[in-house]
């Protein structure tokens, strides 16, 4: 079937945000790992901030980004009329 | 299905399992007071073995099916809340229940490369693969790369792929499910493999992805109650607030201080300072053996006389023909007890630091610690989002957006399993710097007298500088010792040493269930079904997945009877090679409508191969058995394979996608229409 224009800005959307929450999953992740010794230096909780961020703040992070695509998605299907209807 | 309500059946679900945690935490009461009664522990283990056990094959009769999509995909009408558990129980694994913690006790920061990659990979899950997959709505995962590629030879590449991550990976659980058991009812480790792989095959061979969805839910009730409730405990006693894992911050700076002490004390210094002795010695000796071999019995030998000569005392006399009576029988037995003593350096070191991340001796050693903690960050990350078995629960949902919210608790569930493991490590450490070090061998701390009576392995305290009180430096632990000692470090009843058995069986048992029914479905649905007689009737594509599944877990189990070595690098090895396979022809085939058949067949081909080949050349095992060793390269471990199998697989599809032509507008069609949850005409 022929895709719509909004349907090419229902996906450029979803383009998007996935690039956007994937670049704070790399910082939290590669960018954090790579300069957690700096980090260390900075007390956070009563934690060095390094290993602070590696035993738990980037997995908050981590489920952060999951909830956070999951709500705007569900908006975006609405907004876009590609949704699947009340499931129950 | 028409008069399915799914609202209804959610309520139904919560009410169920509301009651059922009711009913397994009366159990435990029962239990404890049953103890105090004066219940033996063995009967304790026995107990929640069978118990357990029991209830997971009941949980299976009583979901059993032989309809199709019940029996692949739980009839698709799993909630997000629940499959976000039962991806919770298929996720972690023995190594996850029983062995993070230790890692993170023995290795500190470095060990939090899994806590990251085990949970950072869900963002590429609910970001990359899930909602896509679920819209595609097949069984399994060669399924979309069949339909996606088209042709048979993806669709093989994708089960041989699947089937070797997931035979690799369900080795190690069965090995996990046979030393629990083992341990905790002393029944012998073949029987505990048996009786555990009995209560998989009820529940998988009767219901399918049904049963095992169901089954897990239960399975990650216990195994998280079973986690946290020790981790708890040992919580108030240390910090006073029963939720340790913010507080523990503290704790940390504690034991930091007490690691200072400890590299400064004096009595550590002497310990760690024989040790170096001893390795020295053994390096000294290893240089010219036959001599030193010659050297050494002469010096004893003469040592016996010279004190007989003298009229020395009987027990002096005796001690030195002891002495001469343990040295080793001949040079080459001499020269295996060098080479062990060599191994002391590693002792003579002072503490690490807990929180300090890549230690070394200089910058270059720092940088090599950190790039291969990267790397194993990298490979577990993009194994997690490439793993069958894992991906296979998104078909379960109703919908897409449930799917993506699926993704949400699966991660949530995970979360709290894993933000504790490192509150419990360092919990753990805390503990035995106050109390197991200093104290005195007469009377050491009662769950340290016992584990170093039970298993050696785990525990082992020698007083090497015969001064009657424990140094750090004398204590030699195996990381699976913490969760498994830690009731009975934090001083609770036995009950809860059994329940977190209990646990750690769940925790085995959830995955090899998932396992064992993707290889099954890969076999059953993708190769018989799809390639060799794509007639045959539903019942009968349901019969034989039953009867592989009983095959394969048989094959399995007799695999796992031959202890093949090493768990953490078989569970790497898995992901690596899960992680080049399937990550770049699953991503693309969404991502980019013009990868096509080629590219995929070749891609997927050179990812895994690349990867295979770096594990052959470099890792021990395999060099030892004769196949050519080679550098690493920029010092990455086999373990991190995947850093090179990935992206030359990514590289790869996309160079030949482009060589050659577009895929069909039937297979652009399949892209768009995965790429919507509802495509409706404009």
């Amino acid at each position: 079937m022929q895709l719509s224009q909004r349907h090419e800005e229902y996906w450029r959307k979803n383009l998007v945000v996935t690039a956007i929450l994937l670049g704070i999953w790399f910082i939290a992740t590669f960018v954090v790992g790579w300069n957690a010794r700096a980090l260390n230096d900075i007390t956070f909780l009563g934690f060095p901030l390094g290993f602070y961020m590696s035993a738990q703040g980037s997995l908050i992070i981590y489920v952060a980004i999951i909830g956070v695509y999951a709500l705007y998605m569900k908006k975006l299907d609405k907004e876009y009329d590609v949704d699947e209807g009340d499931m129950g | 299905m028409s008069t399915f309500s799914q609202k209804a059946f959610n309520q139904q679900l919560k009410k169920t399992y509301t009651w059922y945690v009711g009913g397994f935490l009366v159990f435990l009461v029962l239990l404890a007071i049953a103890e105090q009664m004066g219940l033996p522990k063995v009967w304790i283990g026995y107990v929640f073995l069978f118990a357990t056990v029991a209830l997971y094959a009941g949980i299976g009769i009583m979901s059993r099916t032989a309809e199709v999509s019940e029996y692949y995909v739980a009839g698709r009408r799993v909630p997000a809340l629940f499959n976000g558990m039962a991806t919770g129980a298929d996720w972690m694994s023995a190594a996850s229940f029983i062995g993070m913690a230790g890692t993170l006790f023995l290795s500190g920061y470095d060990g939090l490369a899994f806590v990251m990659g085990w949970t950072g990979g869900y963002c590429l899950v609910a970001l990359f693969l899930a909602p896509y997959l679920r819209k595609f709505g097949q069984f399994t995962i060669p399924d979309f790369l069949g339909a996606r590629y088209g042709g048979n030879i993806v669709r093989t590449i994708g089960i041989i792929a699947a089937i070797i991550c997931s035979f690799v990976y369900v080795v190690a659980q069965i090995y996990g499910v046979g030393l629990i058991t083992s341990r905790f009812t002393g029944l012998e480790f073949g029987i505990g493999v048996f009786v555990g792989l009995g209560g998989i095959l009820v529940c998988s061979m009767l219901g399918g992805m049904k049963a095992v969805t169901w089954t897990q839910v239960a399975q990650y009730i216990i195994l998280i109650i079973a986690y946290m409730t020790p981790v708890v405990w040992l919580g108030i006693k240390h910090t006073g607030i029963p939720v340790p894992q913010i507080a523990y911050g503290v704790t940390l700076q504690k034991v930091g201080e007490l690691e200072k002490k400890i590299n400064a004390d004096p009595k550590e210094l002497e310990v760690r300072k024989i040790y170096k002795d001893k390795a020295d010695a053994a390096n000294a000796a290893l240089k010219d053996p036959a001599k030193a071999y010659a050297d050494g019995k002469a010096k004893l030998e003469q040592n016996v006389s010279s004190l007989k000569a003298a009229n020395a005392p009987a027990d002096q006399v005796t001690a030195a023909e002891k002495a001469l009576a343990a040295y080793p029988k001949d040079e080459a037995a001499a020269k295996g007890q060098w080479t062990k003593e060599k191994g002391l350096t590693a002792r003579a070191a002072p503490v690490r630091p807990h929180a300090d991340p890549f230690p070394g001796k200089d910058e270059a050693a720092r940088d090599l610690a950190r790039l291969n903690f990267l790397g194993i960050v990298f490979c577990m990350m993009f194994g997690t989002a490439a793993l069958p078995h894992i991906l296979m629960r998104y078909y379960t949902t109703p919908s897409v957006q449930e799917a993506r919210v699926s993704v949400f608790w699966s991660l949530f569930f995970i979360f709290l399993l894993y933000f504790t493991a490192p509150c419990l490590a360092v919990l753990a450490k805390y503990d035995m710097f106050r109390n197991l070090v200093g104290s005195s061998f007469a009377s050491l701390p009662g769950w340290a007298a016992a584990w170093a009576q039970v298993d050696p392995s785990l525990l082992s305290i020698s007083d090497i500088n015969k001064d009657g009180i424990v140094q750090w430096a004398e204590v030699v632990i195996g990381g699976d010792l913490i969760v498994l000692a830690t009731p009975e470090i934090a001083g609770l009843p036995y009950v809860v040493s059994g329940l977190v058995a209990a646990g750690g069986l769940a925790a085995a048992l959830s995955t090899a269930d998932g396992l064992l029914l993707t290889i099954a479905n890969a076999l059953s649905h993708d190769l018989y079904y799809k390639m060799i007689d794509p007639e045959a009737s539903t019942t009968k594509r349901v019969t034989i997945s039953k009867v592989l599944l009983v095959v394969v877990a048989i094959c399995a189990a007799w695999v796992t009877s031959l202890k093949p070595g090493d768990i953490l690098f078989l569970v790497g090895a898995a992901f690596s090679l899960a992680a080049s396979a399937f990550f770049p022809p699953l991503v693309m085939g969404v991502f980019w409508k013009r990868a096509n058949k080629w590219g995929a067949i070749i891609g997927m081909s050179a990812g895994l191969a690349v990867c295979l080949y770096y594990m052959l050349r470099t890792y021990p095992f395999f060099t030892n058995m004769g196949v050519p060793k080679m550098d690493l390269w920029f010092g990455l471990n086999p373990i991190s394979a995947g850093v090179f199998g990935l992206p030359i697989g990514l590289l790869t599809i996309f160079v030949v996608s482009l060589l050659t032509p577009a895929p069909d507008k039937e297979t652009q069609e399949l892209v768009e229409h995965v790429r919507y949850p509802n495509l409706k005409a404009a």
